[in-house]
């Protein structure tokens, strides 16, 4: 399998399941998607859509138990991820690829100060010296942008602002150069400023390293300036994947549509924001046929029965409807305005 | 910081005073200590009388009390009616139920944190259950039952210890009465830090630390322990005070001459002296180990500063 066209990332199949008290949940319900080097690869979806539990499977810091994969491959420069013994993905983890989380504030340690922090990186990983990995998380400091880092290198996490601690994730996640990045939510928890900021220096960094991206949001703003593609999800299966330019012109999912219809728009000032109506699906109890169904204007008979597979709208695109090409003449029921 | 700790030092000072004068005012209420000097026999009149005098007794209690502690700033806490001088037995008791209480503290640290971690990462699982099992029992067990049954057990039935200790009381034969001491703060501490252990391993920067490549050792010693330890070592700290008062029970069974046998023996006695001396040396170590568990609480936790 591993060919030199072999992309950095294909994840096939992927099945996640959460054995609870309550019964079995099913998060991750056969997602499949890659990335290559140098790409950025969004994956939209609302809380419980199983996109950051597909990162956590790709990364291997699933808890397990509850969590359990079910089922599919993880392909990281064509070597099945799933297959290696934990020491081995050990190694892969924070060297070959890393992740950044999103709430900086949580996700550092309180009682390390941030070069602590850095420093295991290359302690851990490359068998550096103490002073050497100290000498090195100063200069990561300075390349994420941190005034003054020779200094604050002894502080700790909670003397940072927002927008300095989340500079520090990401010079965490970048220390050791990796190949791919996940990124879940990177900006959720900052201020709109900050967030730009931050979403630039993620940006720049990936770029000029040519690493793969995985940009995990529910931020539509931030997608199209970053992206190169877009995955949506809902209920634990990609409904739409496109390249980010043509979503945005014609989504090929009502889903997808009614997601980029809520985002508020200055033009339209003063008119009540849209909602799409209805909550996710219990992921215990997922209807039968397409998922989103009790929610879609254009559900029909075979919705509720037929579960849709990922159709191909063109070269680079595929949207789980059964309706897409109407979806992509812009057609919606008439009772949904 | 400096601040801090002199303002806690002087804190102390209106906690020393209000102390004493609550033991020395409880010890007084507690009946004739002449009395209680003949057995069971009538005192003399005319030799109690003479005693009363030559103790201070025949003098208002704010007198006696005034009296006491002008004393006590001179190093002198008095005489036992036995005619030793109560520094005196401090200073054989203290060291003894120091050792012992060092003996039980460290007890508490390597098994009650050990098991800790073990069953706050295996919740659920049998040796977690067992376990938590073993500490219900420990804790629902009173001390004098465990004390004198492993007494019995080891030091009766099967020789391996001595049932009583010596009067140096060296550490080697402390070990068992250190572990009977420990037995129940030591279920505590298990239970504090399998909750604590359990609780900050789904933390946020667990997953980071996994997510780092950091080998499973290394996230539990560096990032998981020390986050849950805090709480364990205020636990520990405060129950330093608690042991070295509380050991009342275990020194009597194993017959070791330490505070808790004096503090039994001037009690039984009606010895003022000897309780109101032991007992307020007592308050000051467990006002200077409480302060000492602050500090080591901003060492563990740099999120918290004294000014």
């Amino acid at each position: 399998m591993s060919t030199s066209t072999a992309p950095l990332l294909d994840v096939r199949d992927l099945q996640v399941e959460f054995h609870t008290r309550d019964g079995v949940a099913k998060a991750v319900n056969g997602v499949s998607y890659t990335v290559d080097e140098g790409q950025t690869l969004a994956v939209l979806g609302e809380s419980g859509s199983g996109k950051s539990v597909t990162a956590q499977a790709i990364m291997g810091i699933l808890d397990t138990p509850p969590g359990k994969i079910a089922g599919g491959q993880v392909l990281f420069r064509g070597q099945d991820l799933l297959k290696l013994k934990e020491e081995q993905r050990r190694k892969i983890r924070g060297s070959e690829m890393a992740m950044i989380f999103q709430d900086a504030l949580s996700s550092l340690n309180p009682v390390l100060s941030v070069g602590d922090q850095l420093a295991e990186m290359f302690t851990v990983h490359r068998g550096m010296s103490k002073k050497d990995a100290r000498a090195k998380s100063i200069e990561l400091m300075e390349r994420v942008g941190i005034p003054g880092a020779k200094e604050r290198v002894r502080q700790y996490p909670h003397q940072f602002s927002g927008g300095m601690r989340q500079r520090i994730m990401i010079a965490m996640a970048l220390a050791l150069e990796p190949a791919l990045i996940i990124a879940d939510e990177p900006t959720t928890a900052l201020d709109v400023t900050v967030q730009a900021q931050v979403m630039d220096l993620l940006a720049g960094l990936q770029s000029e390293l040519n690493m793969g991206l995985i940009l995990i949001t529910h931020d539509l703003g931030v997608v199209a300036d970053v992206a190169d593609r877009i995955a949506v999800m809902y209920a634990g299966r990609i409904v739409e994947t496109s390249p980010v330019h043509d979503i945005y012109q014609a989504p090929a999912h009502p889903y997808t549509r009614g997601l980029l219809r809520s985002i508020p728009r200055l033009d339209q000032k003063g008119r009540e924001l849209y909602a799409i109506k209805g909550l996710p699906p219990n992921l215990m109890n997922i209807p039968p046929g397409c998922a989103f169904n009790p929610r879609c204007p254009l559900a029909q008979d075979i919705c509720r029965t037929d579960e849709p597979p990922l159709y191909k709208v063109s070269r680079e695109r595929a949207s789980a409807c059964h309706f897409w090409q109407r979806t992509l003449e812009g057609e919606e029921a008439a009772t949904d305005d | 910081m400096g601040r801090y700790v002199i303002r806690r030092l002087l804190q102390m000072i209106p906690v020393f005073f209000g102390a004493t004068l609550l033991i020395f005012l409880m010890v007084n209420v507690m009946g004739d200590p002449i009395a209680g000097l003949c057995g069971q026999r009538q005192c003399d009149p005319a030799t109690a009388a003479q005693l009363r005098k030559e103790f201070g007794l025949d003098k208002p209690v704010w007198q006696q009390y005034l009296t006491y502690m002008g004393h006590v700033f001179t190093g002198d806490f008095g005489t036992a009616f036995n005619g030793q001088p109560v520094t005196e037995l401090m200073a054989s008791a203290f060291p003894v139920t120091i050792r012992l209480t060092i003996v039980a503290i460290c007890f508490e640290i390597i098994i009650g944190i050990t098991l800790g971690v073990l069953t706050g990462l295996r919740r659920g699982r049998p040796i977690d259950t067992t376990i938590l099992l073993l500490t219900l029992v420990v804790i629902s067990v009173p001390t004098f039952v465990t004390g004198l049954l492993l007494q019995l057990l080891l030091g009766v039935e099967w020789g391996i210890i001595k049932p009583a200790v010596s009067p140096e009381a060296p550490f080697n034969e402390l070990l068992i009465p250190g572990l009977v001491l420990a037995s129940v703060s030591l279920a505590y501490v298990t239970r504090l830090t399998r909750t604590s252990i359990a609780e900050n391993a789904r933390s946020d920067y667990v997953r980071t630390a996994k997510a780092k490549g950091l080998p499973r050792r290394r996230v539990i010693t560096r990032h998981l322990l020390r986050n849950s330890l805090i709480p364990v070592v205020t636990f520990i700290g405060t129950d330093i005070g608690a042991l070295m008062g509380g050991a009342i029970v275990t020194e009597r069974i194993f017959n070791i001459h330490g505070v808790g046998y004096q503090l039994y023996q001037g009690i039984v006695r009606q010895n003022t002296q000897t309780v109101v001396g032991f007992v307020t040396v007592l308050v000051l170590v467990f006002l200077l180990a409480n302060l000492i568990v602050d500090l080591l609480y901003a060492v563990l936790d740099p999120r918290i500063r004294y000014a």
